[in-house]
């Protein structure tokens, strides 16, 4: 059969819109992705302009003075994470583990629902209720209480990640321990969770790159400081909240160090999560 | 007489196992019991945790509740000078920010997600999609920070104008410009809930299994039409969910939101003015509330917050889920 | 002089006697909706070679899976019945599974040595995580012997800190055989441990078999007829989870009592 004139110019016509509509999707993606070079740019060309030593090791001046840093608040973003992790980590990897062991059980749907929820809340609200049970009883803003805020978020995102790392494990590796005569939790541990460390690792990872940049459940937990401080019964300054209250601040001079903080904190940020996706080749995925 | 020299050989294996049972082998049973109920302990803290949070903000939002009643929602009076309180201004905010943002990001997230499972080849894919993510890792502060100094003015200056001369007729693009607006908040929201959308859509496509595609293209469709008979169709509840979750993630973002909305308690039509939503008012006002009707006020906002945020989110999984699994339906 | 004779009496007990006796054996997957066994008894010599036959999904492993408790392994698993162990019922409510599996080692189908550690140490996991207190010396001792009782130590004694997946297939196997031994069980239990591998390494796992009997008693689940043939002692038919027939090998595969016995062995089906 000889295709006919109109046959043709239909095919061409489907051809073209196929074409098209193609083109579109990378049009989209084009657009979706100029913000990630936009805001890198401008953050590196007015961040790396106002970086100097003095960022590093001092603290913030009073307003109308020139110069200072935020050194108290890179280290409180250290402390504020490492004590949220040192909460959070265990406690989502026992979850985790529950989970995987109980997959099926009504309690474990039920926590493994909990834990996608609590995912979903906004981080704002997890620093109110941070502040209900641990700013108001100890009476007065503390790192203890923006750690704990931190923990809450990261705690989901490790027991989710652990759940599933540890379900990748083949069950012929537990149930060889088991023949072994190893006792269950040894197994878990020894076996189970040292196989899936290297998912774990990149779930906990991201997860402390997460953190890194919460901003919100901080402002009425840990406060921020203009001062130097590392009691975790006092407030204390992170780098986010710093960045925040000099980017609103209508002093030139301060603008110009948020924009060199926002530089650093983008800087650990990303570190870690290319880092660890470029350690894990990609393979490894955080649920959000 | 030779069996009994051979299991004699035998007994030295016997003596072996005598030997380590006395070694070590200690710790039964006991290791166990407690591993099952620390981690079961653990598992509840999860539970416990959501259960407080809840707890905690109907607790601490009760004065607002009992005073204001049903008219907290209604009200649109936030006048802390009087200690009158009222949500609507806010959530008005909230929910106009956030469909903007959905209005944007929506098209472009499903364009992205078909163009990385669909069309880019593997390695362009593979690199495009951890640009995605990246967007998602930037944290929210640095949007802010962005927002206020480059997008707002951005937007003042060339694309408002435009806005107000093309559709000028329509209130929503009418009043004076300025840097700080409820649309720079919609658009820097709009690149916010981006990554997230795409790249659960792109799952949602990923899952759709080759025989739909291939059936598709053997009937002489093509590649175009294979997307709008075999992935689409079948991503849909997918996709919706992907936005529902989108939503949830607008509703919530706070600090870029604070940065650049202008904090307005005001319903204004036009979106050129400033506004505030639920989040940011949190955000800017909680630390300094003074009167205990106050602090309680915005708890019941953290509230309205969290239960919204909550029925988006289950609604969201449940059909993400279902996509995923390859249950969404085809039509 | 008396102490010698009385081990090697005790020796001699140990051989003539049922290391394993299974008496109503019952196995239930999915919460009690499937049965795996119906009413299975079966006794299992010392020092001896019992083959389990049987078409697939008859219930082989699910017997042999419930002779070292590995059964409860699987959610929604239950046994009804006893297992005895030298007369002791390893069902009893106060036995620890755990100890029951080091006296009960148990070889897969499938080698699994653990990834995260090397060859030695996959040799040494049983008793390091069962944390007994060893020198390094008497662990390298143990290593060695229990490398060279699974017929693998000159093949590796070169390079016992490489991952144990670096191996072949079959020497995977034999790795594992290596790690079950070195807890020193008294009943090693092996199910279908050559499905996965090539002839050779077969060839190398019956001799072994034959090499570990002295030491072991053996349970070996088959669907290789001739496999149990030349290895067995003993061997069991299973057909629908029931035990259908069980006797001297050599009486089984030329002269079997049940007419469904003689159907598999001669191919008729399965």
């Amino acid at each position: 059969m000889i295709p006919s004139n109109s046959d043709v110019s239909r095919q061409f016509r489907r051809k073209l819109k196929s074409d098209l509509m193609i083109g579109m999707t990378a049009f989209a993606t084009m657009l979706a992705l100029a913000p990630l070079f936009l805001v890198l740019g401008y953050l590196v060309s007015k961040g790396a302009s106002s970086l100097n030593l003095d960022f590093f090791i001092r603290t913030p001046k009073p307003v109308g003075e020139q110069g200072g840093g935020m050194a108290n608040a890179i280290v409180g973003t250290f402390e504020l994470v490492g004590i949220a992790c040192l909460v959070g980590i265990p406690i989502g990897i026992g979850a985790g583990l529950y989970l995987a062991e109980h997959p099926l059980s009504t309690l474990g749907r039920a926590i493994r629902f909990a834990a996608d929820i609590t995912m979903g809340v906004p981080s704002i609200v997890i620093g109110i209720f941070a502040y209900a049970v641990v700013v108001r009883p100890m009476h007065g803003f503390s790192a203890l209480a923006g750690s704990f805020a931190l923990a809450v978020i990261m705690i989901p995102l490790v027991t989710r990640t652990t759940e599933e790392m540890v379900k990748l494990v083949p069950r012929e590796l537990r149930e060889a321990a088991l023949a072994l005569g190893v006792p269950r939790w040894r197994t878990s541990l020894s076996v189970v969770v040292r196989t899936a460390m290297a998912g774990i690792a990149t779930g906990v990872i991201l997860a402390i790159a997460r953190i890194t940049g919460e901003t919100a459940p901080l402002l009425f937990t840990a406060f921020g400081n203009q001062f130097w401080s590392i009691s975790v019964t006092h407030p204390i300054a992170a780098l986010t909240v710093q960045v925040y209250a000099f980017a609103i601040s209508p002093f030139a001079d301060w603008q110009r160090q948020a924009w060199a903080g926002a530089l650093v904190l983008t800087c650990i940020v990303l570190t870690l999560e290319i880092g660890v996706r470029w350690m894990t080749s990609g393979s490894a995925r955080v649920p959000r | 007489m030779a069996d009994l020299f051979e299991a004699a050989a035998g007994t030295a294996a016997l003596e072996r196992r005598e030997a380590r049972r006395k070694l070590g082998f200690r710790m039964r049973g006991f290791g166990d019991r407690f591993f099952g109920v620390l981690t079961l302990g653990l598992g509840l803290l999860i539970l416990s945790i959501l259960c407080g949070l809840a707890l905690a903000l109907i607790l601490g939002s009760a004065a607002s509740i009992q005073k204001f009643g049903l008219r907290f929602i209604i009200s649109t009076d936030w006048d802390p000078a009087n200690d009158v309180y009222g949500a609507l201004p806010f959530i008005y905010g909230t929910v106009v920010s956030s469909l903007i943002a959905l209005l944007i990001a929506a098209p472009l997230s499903v364009g992205t997600a078909l163009y990385l499972s669909e069309t880019a080849p593997e390695w362009l894919s593979r690199r495009v999609g951890f640009m995605v993510e990246l967007l998602a890792a930037i944290p929210s502060v640095v949007y802010g920070l962005w927002g206020i100094f480059v997008l707002g003015p951005w937007l003042r200056d060339y694309v408002e104008p435009v806005l107000g001369e093309g559709l000028g007729f329509l209130p929503l693009f009418t009043g004076p410009r300025i840097s700080v607006s409820m649309l720079c908040a919609g658009v820097l929201l709009a690149i916010m809930v981006l990554p997230y959308i795409a790249s659960v859509c792109t799952d949602v496509f990923r899952a759709v299994p080759r025989t739909q595609r291939e059936a598709a293209l053997a009937l002489g469709a093509t590649r175009w039409e294979m997307v709008q008979i075999a992935v689409l169709p079948y991503g849909r509840s997918g996709i919706i969910g992907a936005i529902i979750l989108g939503l949830g993630r607008a509703l919530g973002e706070t600090i870029a939101v604070a940065m650049v909305i202008g904090n307005r308690p005001e319903i204004s039509a036009s979106l050129f003015a400033p506004s505030a939503t639920l989040a940011s008012v949190i955000a800017n006002e909680f630390a300094e509330a003074t009167s205990s009707l106050y602090l309680s006020s915005l708890m019941e906002l953290g509230l309205v917050l969290l239960a919204v945020g909550l029925l988006l989110n289950v609604a969201a999984r449940v059909l993400v889920l279902n996509a995923k699994r390859g249950e969404g339906e085809a039509r | 002089m008396d102490d010698e004779w009385q081990r090697a009496s005790a020796a001699l007990v140990n051989f003539m006697a049922d290391k394993l006796i299974c008496r109503h054996l019952n196995a239930y997957y999915n919460y009690g909706q499937i049965q795996g066994l119906r009413n299975v008894d079966l006794k299992v010599g010392a020092n001896l070679v019992t083959a389990i036959i049987g078409p697939s999904g008859c219930g082989k492993s699910t017997l042999v899976r419930c002779l070292n408790r590995m059964h409860e392994e699987v959610p929604g698993a239950t046994v009804e019945g006893q297992v005895l162990l030298d007369g002791e019922d390893i069902y009893a409510p106060d036995i620890d599974p755990a100890r029951i599996r080091r006296r009960i080692g148990m070889v897969f189908q499938k080698p699994a040595p653990f990834p995260t550690m090397t060859i030695a140490e996959n040799v040494a996991a049983g008793l390091r995580l069962n944390s007994a207190r060893l020198s390094r010396a008497e662990l390298d001792e143990i290593v060695e012997r229990s490398l060279s009782h699974a017929a693998l130590w000159d093949e590796v004694k070169d390079r016992l800190d490489e991952p144990g997946v670096s191996l072949s297939g079959g020497q995977q196997q034999r790795l594992c055989v290596a790690r079950a031994l070195a807890v020193e069980p008294e009943v090693l239990l092996m199910d279908e441990p050559c499905s996965a591998l090539d002839p050779i390494s077969t060839a190398r796992i019956e001799e072994l078999l034959l090499e570990l009997k002295e030491s072991y008693t053996i349970v070996i689940v088959t669907h290789n007829m001739q496999q149990a043939a030349r290895t067995s002692d003993y061997t069991a038919f299973m057909y629908n989870g029931e035990l259908v027939e069980f006797g001297d090998t050599r009486q089984i595969f030329t002269n079997p009592s049940r007419p469904e016995t003689e159907d598999y062995i001669t191919g008729r089906f399965g």
